[in-house]
């Protein structure tokens, strides 16, 4: 469940430049939101406050049963690692590890006992299993983006944050990660909120609600304008 | 140890190998630098306690004139040679004097394979305490008694089973080897010291007669010149114990004022010694302080270079979760897994060479140093590695501590 009111967030850097306004948001637990927005228009914020990762600058915001900004660092850090899958644009797997190794760092990142059961059974169900003992870089783009959500999911999170999951994927990969993305979800009921400007993720969740985030971006286009 | 502090010391054993060449080059140098200052602790220390336990007791050291720092080098480590003889008569008076206490007189001039053999008194062998392992002390001229090392050596080299107490051996002229053989004089073992550590361990010790008898024979060309050579007899070198500790204002004076002879404080001598050691081990000591500066600077480097490589990774460890201190942890593990290799292998390499180096010196008859114990103040070298370690980490640390997540994560 994600319930905004008021939310804005203003940069440390941005000078005099007004902080950026999100619309409210209301979304049900098990429920999918698209956040749209050109490149610019604050969709990554707004995925990093919803995840903990930036305080916001004003205004109330309640994710997975909690009200951020409430809490020390601490116990934002051990709530994310409970209730936040973050699927990034760029994948980060570290290529030192192995690809179980990487799934593993979820539990050492959430200081609890590495499961190597439910890691085998997190890539089982992305279908990328038998790649366990690999390295990142002997992975296609597509298996270790199948790597990565495994790794999201693994702690079963109550939300699920995907930033651009689609920006380098044919239309034939797009398509199956979109559907293993919300089957996913779906298998942990949690929240899917797909940050996205690519039109096919648009048009393939048509029916979806949508935080539109194209105004408040040009609105910042045009403060940043005025500054030049 | 927790499981937390398992998992985070294994993750970093992980990233340390990841860049195997940097890993490996950084423990070289750590190595290096602890290897060099674990053979001057073991040296130092050998030589300190060889020089403390030979000297004990001894209050001065009487020979020919010379160099008094070679006198007590021939006179009581037995690892230079003697600045010549002085006549016994002189020595008897001395014996006689109300300062000394005890004379002990040793007579130099022989060796068998490279070992010194000594003429002197049973006081020579109570002295260090020394006990026999088997057979006896000499009973009649040409019996001798072999210092542990001795036995061990010869043992080695030739007698190979054969019981050593009643075989023969010959002494060859010269303190070096080399020298002709007395064949008409062959000595008899009589017995065998147990190991002393001290300076007993590396002679053959006889009866003062028996050196005497070899070297009146050898050099008397008849009967007469033998009786000759019986009224001038001489010894090397007479330790001395005073009777007060008076006698170490006057007695020294006297000696080298009134007589032919030298006396030498060894307790001065040997500081002095000490201070030219000390010159060689504090150079050896500073090269191993400059490695461990350059293999903190390495590690520094290394893992500074880490840090930023690996900044995605550490950033994605905050997203999933982890607080800042768990990820600053995994570099200082990092280190720490670095300094704890190095003092492996720098105190294994440290003992190694102290070993080869007591090896060397034992084969030209010098100090006894081996790499075969270990020094309690060793276990200062894994705290100094850590030391180092924990010093190159600290900013690597801190700087993935405040690694930016959110800015990291939102890069296209």
């Amino acid at each position: 469940m994600i319930r905004t009111r008021g939310l804005s967030y203003s940069y440390a850097n941005s000078g005099a430049a007004a902080p950026l306004r999100f619309p409210d948001v209301d979304l049900r637990q098990g429920g999918t939101l698209l956040v749209r927005g050109r490149s610019g228009s604050g969709k990554s914020t707004w995925l990093s406050l919803m995840a903990g990762l930036r305080g916001a600058s004003g205004g109330d915001l309640f994710v997975a049963g909690t009200q951020l900004g409430t809490q020390r660092g601490a116990e934002i850090d051990a709530w994310r690692a409970r209730s936040i899958g973050f699927l990034p644009q760029k994948l980060y797997l570290s290529s030192a590890l192995t690809v179980a190794d990487n799934l593993a760092l979820v539990y050492f990142a959430a200081g609890l006992r590495r499961d190597d059961a439910a890691i085998t059974r997190a890539l089982a169900h992305v279908g990328v299993a038998e790649l366990a003992a690999r390295k990142p870089h002997q992975l296609s783009g597509g298996q270790a983006q199948r790597v990565a959500l495994a790794r999201a999911v693994l702690l079963s999170p109550e939300v699920l944050l995907a930033d651009e999951p689609t920006a380098s994927l044919d239309d034939e990969s797009a398509a199956d990660a979109l559907e293993l993305l919300q089957q996913s979800a779906a298998a942990c009921d949690a929240s899917l909120i797909i940050a996205t400007h690519d039109q096919r993720v648009v048009a393939a969740l048509a029916g979806a609600q949508t935080l539109d985030l194209n105004e408040i971006g040009t609105q910042r286009l045009l403060d940043k304008r005025e500054q030049l | 140890m927790n499981s937390g502090v398992i998992k985070l010391a294994r993750l970093s054993w992980r990233y340390l190998w990841s860049r195997p060449l940097a890993a490996v080059l950084n423990l070289l140098v750590l190595t290096l630098g602890l290897a060099a200052i674990t053979l001057v602790l073991l040296v130092a220390t050998q030589l300190d306690k060889a020089f403390e336990r030979d000297l004990a007791g001894i209050d001065l050291v009487v020979g020919a004139k010379g160099s008094p720092l070679q006198l007590i080098l021939a006179g009581v480590f037995h690892i230079d040679v003697p600045t010549g003889n002085i006549p016994l008569q002189e020595v008897q008076a001395l014996q006689k004097n109300p300062l000394v206490a005890q004379v002990i007189p040793l007579s130099l001039g022989d060796s068998y394979q490279g070992y010194r053999i000594v003429g002197t008194t049973p006081d020579y062998v109570t002295h260090y305490e020394a006990t026999l392992a088997e057979g006896a002390l000499w009973q009649q001229p040409m019996d001798a008694v072999l210092g542990a090392t001795v036995a061990r050596g010869i043992v080695k080299a030739s007698h190979a089973g054969a019981p050593l107490v009643g075989a023969t051996f010959v002494g060859s002229h010269g303190l070096g080897g080399g020298g002709h053989a007395h064949g008409d004089h062959p000595y008899r073992v009589s017995g065998v010291l147990k190991p002393c550590g001290c300076v007993l361990d590396r002679l053959i010790l006889t009866s003062t007669e028996s050196v005497w008898m070899v070297h009146e024979t050898a050099t008397a060309s008849d009967p007469e010149d033998l009786e000759i050579l019986k009224e001038e007899r001489e010894v090397t070198v007479a330790l001395v114990r005073y009777r007060t500790p008076m006698a170490a204002v006057t007695l020294p004076r006297q000696i080298n004022a009134d007589t032919t002879m030298q006396a030498a404080a060894p307790a001065i001598e040997v500081t002095r010694l000490l201070r030219l050691l000390g010159v060689g081990a504090d150079v050896l000591r500073a090269f191993g302080g400059v490695l461990l500066a350059v293999a903190a600077l390495s590690v520094f480097i290394a893992l500074w270079n880490a840090v930023r490589e690996r900044r995605a990774d550490l950033a994605m460890l905050r997203m999933l979760g982890a607080p800042p201190g768990r990820v600053a942890g995994l570099v200082l593990w990092e280190a720490l897994w670095l300094a704890a290799l190095a003092s492996v292998l720098g105190l294994l390499l440290g003992h190694l060479l102290a070993h080869g180096l007591g090896w060397a010196l034992q084969a030209q008859g010098l100090l006894p140093v081996t790499g075969l114990i270990w020094l309690p103040a060793e276990a200062g070298v894994p705290l100094m590695a850590a030391g180092v370690a924990a010093l190159a980490a600290l900013l690597p640390a801190m700087q993935a501590y405040r690694t930016e997540v959110a800015d990291l994560l939102s890069q296209p």
